[in-house]
């Protein structure tokens, strides 16, 4: 039981990783995006849409295409939102707090609706958006992982997209800490007017650090429909995953390694109160909140110890202006 | 993007900003301009959905909004909650302290109204009632403000997503609530409270149930203008706003103002989730603020964070959601549709805030060609 609990606890967390390593790209550029939650429901409805259109029209139902079509439909999705926010607030320097929430308001705004409506809209006759065959596709795991017990499947059961999920935060911790593109966006986030001076483009390294943390979340929600939910489309089942990957991202300090981890136990955090016997539904309720609450007393102390390297990017959340030094 | 320098040459335009400002005529030209590119955006990403004649679709909308007497009502009645929370959430704002947790101080003032409603209801005499349920939800939504700004000002801990995660855990307290006080028992939520006796139901004025509501908002509406305007409290916010140094250097206490601000901030947010509960919906659950928390921050930067403007963003917001939900309805679509027309309008309007506050200067070219 232990061991079926990581495993769900694991899969709870991955579309969390995403969408925090995502936050964390974008908040080293000093741009505070709450419009992860908007940008994820995105990333999922585009990949059901795309894959969607795939299972009506093909006539042969190829694995590689059903995985590719979903998978670039998701990325370019989040890439749109990604770019809406970056010119509003690069480039038309649009207060962060306002944009993103409003593009979480269109994001989910967005899912529900193509979720709710993309059998109308299409004139399909089928009964509700169901997309098993694609579903299964992603979810193809090493064909080695049941025979090796309790090590398999705890570390080989996963379908390619979660371990891709892990591999992109290590990228990015390595990027950060070892490569020069990593050294500017952090300057760019810590004082961006320094990063100017210094000859890095603050407007391109917002740009790019948005946009590619955008289509990084966006996986997450196309992991969350296609391998945690089997395909099926609910409204509002994505459900408040996308401000727990914000949160995620203080509890890992702005760290994507740390993310890993992180994720896991929010992932176990999310979902323990299944696996506690003899829990009334009110109970349940009050440990639903123990991965904000974490997170709240992570935040805070982090900014009672006050050591520099845990602390949020100097300039989140502030617009930069070149001419206004 | 807008900065692609070439070697050795001037770029082709740069940004200034606008010291002197434009006309207030002006700024409300560009104001309108967006609105309208947004409205036709609107209007083409509906007629692609439904297939049905611009004129219609917004015909239908108006309709929703105000066809008839009930609706009107119902959108005065939303405006008005929509824009209490905006009211309440906007001192912070001033003092540029991103309260983004409105919505669970709402929650929880709503929660301790709904409290007293179930608990106190039939002990106390109504009158009394009255008093302690007001009292009850203004500290629990002001208790919810103070624990951000609490830390904020002792150790500069980041409001905003500290803020974000008290949301959560009051809605997490109210589904707790929800299964405890849960009617009929087990369902998870809580049905009308004091259906047949109507214990602790805000009294009604004539036969409009939600007048009484609209009037206490208007009261309030006013009130934050001259609180924000002329009263000291509303001088020292803006200083602290403006920049904290400059606050300490003429004797503001800065945390005192911090703190002060956000228990005001979040004991309005309490009294909003009272209205929403006791003059409202009788009821609570995890959405009885419906997301208000969250459009209340646009509405009120929208409005630059002026009381009297607010009244007209929260009408266009509420109008927008009302039309687009009776175009949903209307032709068979799911009722987010009006999520994506806030979302749309919103970006056009913050959009449109640069060519306010900015100018773009072209290079002159040495030909004498000039660039507009």
């Amino acid at each position: 039981m232990i061991i079926a609990f990581i495993q769900r606890a694991i899969m709870q967390g991955i579309p969390l990783l995403f969408g925090s390593t995502g936050e964390i790209i974008t908040e080293k550029s000093g741009n505070l995006n709450l419009g992860i939650p908007g940008v994820m429901y995105v990333g999922g409805i585009c990949g059901v849409i795309g894959s969607f259109m795939y299972e009506q029209k093909a006539t042969r139902f190829v694995p590689f295409l059903a995985v590719l079509i979903p998978l670039l439909c998701c990325l370019l999705g989040s890439l749109v939102m990604g770019l809406i926010y970056s010119v509003l607030t690069a480039t038309l320097r649009a207060n962060q707090n306002v944009t993103g929430l409003a593009l979480t308001t269109f994001g989910v705004g967005f899912g529900n609706f193509f979720g709710g409506s993309l059998i109308k809209l299409v004139k399909s006759d089928m009964p509700s958006v169901v997309l098993t065959r694609t579903s299964n596709c992603f979810k193809a795991t090493l064909p080695f992982a049941d025979k090796l017990g309790a090590v398999g499947k705890l570390l080989f059961s996963y379908s390619a997209l979660a371990y891709f999920a892990v591999i992109i935060a290590l990228i990015t911790a390595y990027l950060f800490k070892h490569t020069r593109v990593g050294l500017h966006l952090r300057a760019v986030g810590e004082n961006p007017a320094t990063a100017d001076a210094a000859g890095i483009s603050v407007t391109r390294y917002k740009y790019l650090a948005t946009i590619i943390g955008s289509m990084i979340a966006g996986l997450g929600g196309l992991y969350y429909v296609m391998d945690y939910a089997n395909g099926v489309w609910s409204n509002d089942g994505f459900g408040d995953r996308g401000w727990l990957a914000i949160a995620l991202v203080i509890f890992a300090i702005w760290k994507p390694d740390f993310g890993i981890i992180g994720s896991f136990l929010f992932g176990g955090l999310f979902i323990v109160h299944n696996y506690i016997p003899n829990l009334t539904m009110s109970d349940q309720e009050i440990f639903k909140m123990t991965p904000y609450v974490v997170t709240i007393l992570v935040l805070v102390f982090v900014s009672l110890r006050n050591r520099r390297e845990n602390q949020p990017p100097a300039s989140l959340g502030l617009p930069y202006f070149r001419e206004e030094r | 993007m807008a900065k692609t320098e070439k070697q050795k040459q001037e770029p082709l335009f740069h940004i200034v900003k606008r010291i002197i400002g434009i006309p207030t005529w002006q700024a409300w030209l560009i104001r309108i301009a967006s609105v309208a590119a947004a409205l036709l955006v609107c209007a083409v990403v509906t007629v692609m959905l439904t297939g049905e004649n611009p004129l219609n679709v917004y015909k239908t909308m108006i309709e929703g909004a105000i066809g008839t007497e009930r609706r009107i009502w119902n959108l005065m009645q939303n405006v008005a909650m929509l824009l209490c929370v905006s009211l309440a959430v906007t001192p912070a704002f001033r003092m540029r302290f991103w309260n983004i947790g409105a919505e669970g101080q709402v929650l929880i003032g709503g929660l301790a109204t709904a409290s007293c409603m179930i608990l106190l209801g039939n002990r106390l005499p109504t009158p009394l009632l009255f008093v302690v349920m007001f009292a009850a939800s203004l500290i629990a939504g002001a208790v919810w403000g103070l624990i951000p700004a609490f830390f904020k000002a002792q150790w500069n801990t980041n409001e905003t997503l500290f803020t974000l995660m008290m949301n959560y855990i009051a809605i997490q307290i109210v589904s707790y609530f929800s299964y405890i006080w849960s009617n009929p028992k087990g369902s998870g939520a809580i049905g009308v409270i004091n259906l047949n006796t109507q214990v602790g139901w805000l009294p009604t004025i004539g036969s409009q149930k939600y007048l009484l509501n609209i009037l206490v908002v208007a009261a309030l509406t006013v009130f934050m203008f001259i609180y924000l305007r002329f009263s000291k409290h509303g001088y020292e916010i803006a200083v602290v706003g403006e920049s904290e140094n400059t606050a300490r250097y003429i004797g503001i206490n800065v945390r005192r103002v911090i703190i002060r601000t956000m228990l005001f901030s979040g004991a309005l947010c309490g009294l909003a989730g009272l209205l929403l509960v006791s003059g409202t919906d009788h009821t609570i659950s995890r959405a009885t603020a419906g997301g208000r928390g969250f459009t209340a921050i646009m509405v009120s930067w929208l409005a630059k964070f002026n009381p009297l403007y607010m009244i007209l963003t929260s009408f266009i917001l509420v109008f927008l959601q009302k039309g687009a939900s009776e175009i949903s309805t209307q032709f068979g679509l799911n009722d987010a549709f009006s999520e994506i027309i806030t979302g749309i309008i919103i970006f056009f309007i913050i959009g449109s805030e640069f060519f306010i506050n900015y100018s773009i200067r072209f290079r002159e070219s040495k030909k004498g060609v000039q660039a507009k």
